[in-house]
């Protein structure tokens, strides 16, 4: 990681300190506080923007950095998140990065945090008015993967022109007996724009709904921003016969005992033996701390997890 | 066209300009989000007369020199202009189809004049022209009512000094979603943001 040590810099005027603070150049943010504003404007379209190089790769969250460094104020409170985990070394490097360049506090409350990064998942705690989330997105096109051209794929959303995406979910019913998607689960945002809410599960997809935070996806590679404002509508496709459904389990969090969360499943040996645990692993830490436990509470991996916070704070 | 820089008598912008563009920016950032919410920047501004602070926030916080600005007439020639190309180094342009920006007065607002701007296309919607049009105040005007994307009930505004035309034409260009402009009304230091996916109606109608 770049970034990392280097720039304290004592000696700098507090003036000359902000003068790239949060590591963007400013014609680059207002680029990108541009496209932003157009994509509230037009919720679910994708907005063309000139994707920076960034210092991380591209598939690391290029697109959710930008977003965040051209919004992010030193007033805010910065939580990012990996697969819903704060412990990721992905989190840990870009949670660490805007704290160096953009003097923010950062926090694993999510009811604390201000800006949510966010790699594929929704925290399980309902977000709050005020809040604002960025996701990473890899691919922002819903339709890519079945028409391969750009010029195609806008034509289709100009013309809000969704029957290729209908045809492709009734496919799978056909070969699987149900729609077979389980991420990345396409939503139509106010009735108007087809949308990938970036891979995140489809357990997380109704939260979206009339959600009170603002929403926003950053595809760095795909040189494409988009939004949801707070309040609108997000439905996910389905057809009367066989309705949206989302991810369900059997068992509970091992650790904390959650049945309403999105669960992992960890392979603990090669005798078959597993556990299942909280995606989310602030809600997770907050169960147990509040005295839930789980069939495996107490397990080694729990104790894992504090450890890395202890060193964290 | 271009106006003398009379380098004197030019205002300031932005005291921390990279501070105070970021909180503009999540300014405009709540107002657009949430249609209808009163927002309130450039309040330490001292914009050149013609321009009120808000509407200077705004033009300081997103205009540069890829975003073509169209001034109204009464607003070209003068200290404004001197100061938008000072500080934001932005073209100006003489046609409103071809503007990201439009700044003007609610009292020079003539009938028609909304559909000038650019609607957009209907491959790239987000080409379309933001309007920033100043008014007298936010709050004494006749009220209205407003619902959608980003409002959870309904949103009440009450801008005074807006023509009643101008309200049955926007609803007329923004009928055909995913065109129509985006409207920022701004009266002093406050602000409210009103995209086109947002739908008004005078309260009691």
């Amino acid at each position: 990681m770049i970034a990392t040590e280097a720039h304290a810099r004592p000696n700098a005027a507090p003036d000359e300190r902000y003068y790239t603070y949060a590591y963007l150049d400013e014609q680059t943010k207002r680029m990108i506080r541009r496209a932003i504003l157009k994509a509230l404007a037009i919720p679910g379209y994708q907005v063309p923007f000139g994707s920076r190089e960034m210092p991380v790769p591209y598939g690391w969250g290029t697109g959710g950095i930008q977003l965040t460094a051209a919004i992010i104020g030193p007033e805010d409170v910065y939580k990012c998140i990996d697969q819903g985990a704060d412990d990721t070394t992905n989190a840990v490097s870009i949670r660490r990065f805007f704290a160096t360049v953009a003097d923010v506090a950062t926090t694993e409350d999510t009811s604390e945090a201000t800006i949510i990064q966010s790699r594929h998942r929704i925290p399980e705690q309902p977000l709050a008015d005020g809040q604002i989330m960025v996701f990473q997105v890899p691919q922002p096109e819903p339709l890519r993967g079945l028409e391969p051209r750009e010029t195609e794929t806008r034509a289709m959303h100009a013309y809000a022109e969704y029957g290729l995406q209908y045809v492709s979910l009734y496919e799978n019913i056909s070969a699987y007996g149900r729609i077979a998607a389980t991420a990345g689960y396409p939503v139509m945002i106010d009735e108007r724009y087809l949308m990938s809410p970036s891979p995140i599960p489809k357990f997380d997809n109704p939260k979206m709904h009339m959600n009170p935070a603002i929403l926003l996806f950053g595809a760095g590679r795909e040189k494409r921003i988009y939004a949801v404002p707070p309040f609108t509508r997000v439905r996910s496709l389905d057809f009367e016969d066989y309705p949206f459904e989302t991810q369900s389990w059997d068992e509970v969090c091992a650790l904390c005992g959650a049945n309403d969360s999105y669960l992992d499943e960890v392979v603990l040996d090669d005798q078959g033996q597993h556990m299942f645990v909280c995606s989310d692993s602030h809600y997770c830490a907050d169960r147990r701390a509040k005295g839930h436990a789980g069939p495996m509470a107490g397990h080694a991996l729990a104790h894992i997890e504090t450890e890395i916070a202890v060193e964290e704070a | 066209m271009h106006a003398p820089l009379n380098l004197a008598e030019l205002r300031p912008g932005f005291s921390e300009p990279v501070r105070d563009s970021q909180s503009a920016f999540r300014a405009l950032l709540t107002a657009t989000a949430q249609p209808g919410t009163v927002v309130e920047l450039g309040k330490a501004l001292s914009p050149p007369s013609g321009l009120n602070q808000a509407a200077a926030a705004v033009l300081l916080t997103l205009a540069d020199q890829d975003t073509l600005v169209w001034l109204e007439p009464g607003l070209r020639g003068g200290a404004v202009e001197s100061w938008l190309r000072f500080h934001t180094s932005c073209p100006l342009s003489d046609q409103p189809e071809h503007a990201a920006f439009a700044v003007l007065v609610s009292a020079s607002l003539t009938s028609g004049m909304l559909s000038g701007f650019n609607q957009g296309d209907a491959k790239y919607p987000d080409l379309a022209t933001t309007v920033v049009v100043m008014v007298p105040d936010l709050h004494s005007g006749p009220a209205l009512v407003l619902e959608g994307p980003g409002i959870e009930n309904v949103a009440e505004i009450a801008p005074e000094g807006l023509p009643e035309f101008f309200w049955s034409e926007r609803a007329d260009l923004v009928a055909h979603f995913q065109f129509g402009i985006d409207v920022m009304l701004c009266a002093e230091a406050a602000l409210v943001s009103i995209p086109r996916t947002t739908r008004i109606q005078f309260k009691g109608e």
